[in-house]
């Protein structure tokens, strides 16, 4: 048991950063950024170039993967979604210029980085083992805390930064923050960066666990959709949460149905189904939107 | 005046370039193979590695002046199509292959995509070169499949029979992804250990390929304690990380699989907790190597900046169709003639040392010769690349 509950938080902990940068666009713009697992893909292989091919110390990978898709999410909202937004009060418009950019992306990634699935040494060597009840290498313990510390940081800074009030604002309401001096446009590219940097972030974390290959990025993003359907889309803590119980749900299912076959996301899957039926809202979701 | 003789000798120039052209073009008519694949998504290493095999080596024929075939020197021009593992799409892709006159296609890389090009394969006229193991394709009255690689029901037994005598492996766990080509691998591999008298400890543990912790899918197998942990049909970028995982988790025994993989892979994924990994591959080991396969390898990874350990089996299927075409050159248009040559065909192997041949095997397993007899080398990992365990020959 203390395994699964073990499993549960290190999955947790990385699911709800993943989730966070999808909810944060989603708050803010209301677009459903469907290339944010591509962006998490792009932000592995770019920690491995800097680590692998450049030899540069892991950390330097972090801040590279960081700032580029930063970089790239700013560029991204300024001249794709911004121009759109502005043209079309249709939601599906959106949609389909993030679909049209998560096939970009994936395209771009295998001409830039290969077919051939990427990785990079272990951050930490050794394996704690604590009488065989709980063992989790140490690497998986650090990327694990660090993924919470990241979460706590992003919380604090959405909590008590200007940028953060800002942002808060406008997910709470656009028109009232516009009128209360927010400048919508800066604030709207500050949090589309915020949430591909973050999916970078998580790219270039578990690149020295899982490694990363161009096919990842579709199923990242349908694992994140989920996540923000089960906390509620656009809430930073439902992000947390739905992050949370999905990996709970997946260690306790893996762990407790393996000898049915592979019936955990199946389950998951009727669950889910099941909940939203009830509280189509998620967790912490409003009604209303 | 100097302007004037420029500007002549700078049109007469242009001329000839322009006369010239199309008679170099006119030179060499054209063979067109076609491949059918898997070049996008998690699957998209199988794919790609068979396209540039067959790009690099029809690159390699055509700077050597092209291949001759009967009366006629060809040059090879390789038509691709991405079916993005999808069944539907590999039925388009075979429908074009079929619009633009192909008559050989290599592929698919899975069960399902080549199953699903049988009825346009044998209606429109094409043989093809599926990596796809089910026998249903290759055992009368099919006859326009032709198996690119050892199956792992071939391959399987070999190796878990080598373990038994060398490594003593009494008890066996399988665990595979939640798709058709490795269930179906997981559950061949279930029955060639059970024949050969092993104890099967698990044999129900599947995981999704996305998954991105193998921690929780291998507790429960390693709790059976097997001797051997076999990875069935796994994709090289899973592989490392179940190694990896099982590793971490306290596992010493032996990890196997009957998929080819990539030693670069296995290195920048598990590092060192890979030594000792075994899986199947081609002839690219130091001691079977030819010198046409150090230089096959050396041109693809000109070509495409890295080599894929994977062609070392997946350089073969255009070296067949052409060294079929040559020895009947009434083959280019009509695969019936192609089927005819299959049976008595015999070619020099040139990627291998020593007087290895090129021809058709499969009777014991498919009734019939419809498997190119590519070389089963077991490769066990070791400091970065593979070394030979041992080869066998499958007929």
């Amino acid at each position: 048991m203390e395994q699964i509950i073990a499993n549960g938080l290190y999955l947790g902990a990385q699911y709800a950063l993943i989730a966070l940068g999808l909810t944060l666009i989603f708050s803010l713009m209301n677009v459903l950024n469907f290339a944010h697992g591509q962006m998490y893909v792009l932000g592995g292989f770019v920690c491995y170039t800097v680590v692998a091919q450049l030899g540069m110390p892991f950390i330097v990978g972090l801040v590279a993967s960081a700032l580029v898709l930063a970089v790239l999410g700013g560029l991204i909202e300024r001249f794709l979604f911004r121009p759109v937004i502005r043209r079309s009060k249709r939601d599906e418009s959106t949609m389909l210029l993030a679909a049209g950019i998560a096939f970009f992306l994936d395209a771009v990634i295998l001409l830039l980085f290969g077919e051939k699935q990427r990785g990079v040494p272990k951050v930490v060597n050794g394996v704690f083992n604590w009488d065989f009840r709980i063992i989790m290498p140490y690497d998986r313990i650090l990327i694990g805390m660090l993924a919470i510390g990241l979460i706590v940081a992003f919380i604090l800074f959405m909590q008590y930064s200007k940028a953060g009030r800002a942002m808060r604002a406008l997910a709470q309401d656009r028109v009232a923050a516009q009128l209360m001096g927010v400048d919508v446009d800066r604030y709207s590219m500050i949090g589309f960066a915020m949430g591909a940097m973050l999916a970078g972030l998580v790219g270039a974390l578990l690149v020295t666990i899982t490694g990363v290959n161009l096919g990842m990025g579709g199923p990242t993003s349908i694992k994140a959709f989920l996540m923000i359907m089960i906390g509620g889309a656009g809430v930073i803590s439902g992000a947390i949460a739905g992050g949370f119980i999905l990996g709970m749900m997946e260690s306790v299912g893996l762990s407790v149905l393996s000898s049915y076959g592979d019936v955990t996301y199946l389950v998951i899957f009727a669950t889910l189904m099941i909940f939203l039926a009830i509280r189509p809202q998620g967790l912490m979701g409003k009604p209303w939107g | 005046m100097l302007r004037r003789s420029f500007l002549k000798s700078t049109a007469l120039a242009a001329v000839a370039t322009l006369a010239l052209i199309p008679a170099a073009h006119a030179e060499n008519a054209k063979l067109k193979i076609g491949f059918v694949g898997v070049t996008s998504g998690p699957a998209a290493a199988w794919g790609i590695s068979n396209q540039r095999s067959m790009e690099a080596r029809a690159a390699w024929l055509n700077e050597l002046g092209g291949v001759q075939i009967g009366d006629t020197t060809y040059d090879v021009q390789i038509v691709a199509f991405d079916d993005q593992k999808d069944p539907k799409r590999a039925i388009a892709g075979m429908e074009k292959m079929a619009q633009d006159g192909v008559h050989y296609v290599v592929g698919p890389n899975v069960d399902d995509g080549a199953a699903a090009v049988r009825p346009v394969a044998e209606q429109k006229g094409i043989i093809y070169f599926p990596y796809a193991f089910p026998k249903t394709l290759y055992v009368a009255p099919a006859s326009n499949a032709i198996l690119g690689m050892v199956a792992n029901y071939q391959s399987g037994p070999a190796i878990y029979k080598y373990l038994m005598e060398n490594k003593g492996v009494k008890k066996v766990a399988f665990v595979a992804a939640n798709e058709s080509d490795p269930l179906s691998q997981r559950d061949s591999g279930i029955e060639a250990a059970k024949a050969l008298g092993l104890e099967v400890v698990s044999d129900k543990v599947t995981y999704q390929v996305d998954t991105t912790d193998f921690t929780p899918v291998l507790l429960p197998v390693l709790q059976a304690q097997p001797d051997l942990l076999v990875l069935s049909g796994v994709s090289p970028a899973n592989a490392p990380q179940l190694i990896r995982s099982a590793r971490e988790l306290g596992y010493e025994g032996l990890i196997s699989t009957e998929t080819a993989q990539d030693a670069s892979v296995l290195a920048e994924g598990a590092g060192d907790l890979a030594e000792g990994f075994i899986s199947v591959g081609g002839a690219s080991t130091e001691e079977l190597a030819s010198d046409a396969m150090r230089e096959f390898v050396e041109r693809y990874t000109k070509m495409f900046g890295e080599y894929n350990d994977e062609s070392n089996t997946k350089v073969y299927a255009l070296e067949y169709i052409i060294e079929t075409l040559k020895a009947n050159p009434a083959a280019i248009s009509d695969v019936e003639e192609f089927k005819k040559t299959i049976d008595t065909f015999e070619a020099p192997n040139p990627f291998m040392v020593g007087d290895a041949k090129l021809r058709y095997v499969g009777e014991s397993s498919f009734g019939q010769k419809r498997q190119l007899s590519v070389p089963l080398v077991v490769n066990e990992y070791r400091g970065g690349k593979f070394e030979t365990l041992f080869v066998a020959e499958v007929d």
